[in-house]
């Protein structure tokens, strides 16, 4: 197990613009991200969209096949936490402070589970985040979140 | 989403090798340890796997405490908010859940996950369940 990997800081290039999908290659393969699987979707100037497929493995209830809603967690604190480089231009290091989940419905079994997370507002410590989760159809969302994260600095190491 | 925990823990709590380590009061307390599938930011929890902890330490807590009314009504989740206190270190994590409210049609729980010293939480969670009666057999 890779307890001793660099600090993902140091493995992002500083001399371009934040790349959600390059970090995603770090974020979203390796540690629990890795474990979920999670793939870069897409982006813009302030949102990036992940995508974990469903497995036997990642259900709530295996009478019904459900997905876990931590799973769903994992993908939006993820999305959302790129959101906020991605609107920024760079990365800066951050934690999350408080992320709530509104689950609208069940994320059925053998659907694929898209996150999109949103950053609307920046201040110089705070990324003010939203976001929603659905199975393809951007108007059918299984779950919204909201929640903050804070700028740590150098205590992040 | 009829009572996930009713016949152990699910599939998603074991693949990251959650197990119920101790009871406070009779309420199941939940142990995680810490592995490269459970890790974020390098050394660290990953935020998400904490919110998972916490979600299986409430759902053990509303079921214990619909089993000790006798009843035996599912639930559905609504929603929940972490709050992260603490970065979770590389090492065992446990958590608790209290059902703050049982009422017939929903239930207020808070869950809280520590280290070394259960009064200093990591994160806690706060979730509301919708309480679902049970489909009579046949009917």
């Amino acid at each position: 197990m890779a307890f001793n990997k660099p600090e993902l800081g140091s493995l992002i290039p500083t001399n371009t613009a934040f790349d959600p999908a390059l970090v995603n290659k770090l974020m979203g393969k390796f540690g629990h991200g890795g474990f979920l699987d999670m793939e870069y979707v897409g982006h813009g100037e302030d949102w990036v969209e992940l995508a974990i497929d469903w497995r036997a493995d990642l259900v709530a209830d295996p009478e019904t096949g459900i997905l876990a809603s931590a799973a769903v967690i994992s993908l939006m604190d993820n999305a959302t936490s790129m959101s906020i480089w991605t609107k920024l231009g760079e990365f800066r290091p951050q934690v999350t402070m408080d992320l709530r989940l509104d689950y609208l419905r069940p994320s059925p079994a053998g659907a694929r589970v898209y996150g999109r997370g949103i950053c609307y507002h920046l201040t110089q410590t705070i990324g003010f985040v939203r976001g929603f989760a659905h199975n393809g159809d951007i108007d059918d969302p299984l779950a919204h979140a909201s929640g903050t994260f804070i700028r740590v600095g150098d205590r992040v190491s | 989403m009829n009572g996930p925990l009713a016949n152990g823990l699910p599939p998603y709590a074991l693949a990251l090798d959650m197990e119920v380590v101790d009871r406070i009061d009779g309420t199941p307390v939940i142990g995680m340890p810490f592995a490269d599938k459970v890790q974020g930011r390098p050394g660290f929890l990953h935020g998400g796997a904490i919110s998972g902890l916490l979600e299986m330490a409430a759902i053990a807590a509303i079921h214990q405490a619909l089993r000790a009314k006798g009843s035996d009504s599912g639930i559905k989740q609504v929603n929940v908010t972490i709050d992260f206190m603490r970065g979770g270190l590389g090492q065992m994590t446990y958590a608790v859940g209290e059902v703050i409210r049982l009422g017939r049609t929903m239930a207020n729980v808070e869950a809280r996950a520590w280290q070394d010293d259960r009064s200093k939480p990591i994160a806690i969670g706060t979730m509301h369940y919708l309480i679902r009666r049970p489909k009579v057999e046949g009917a």
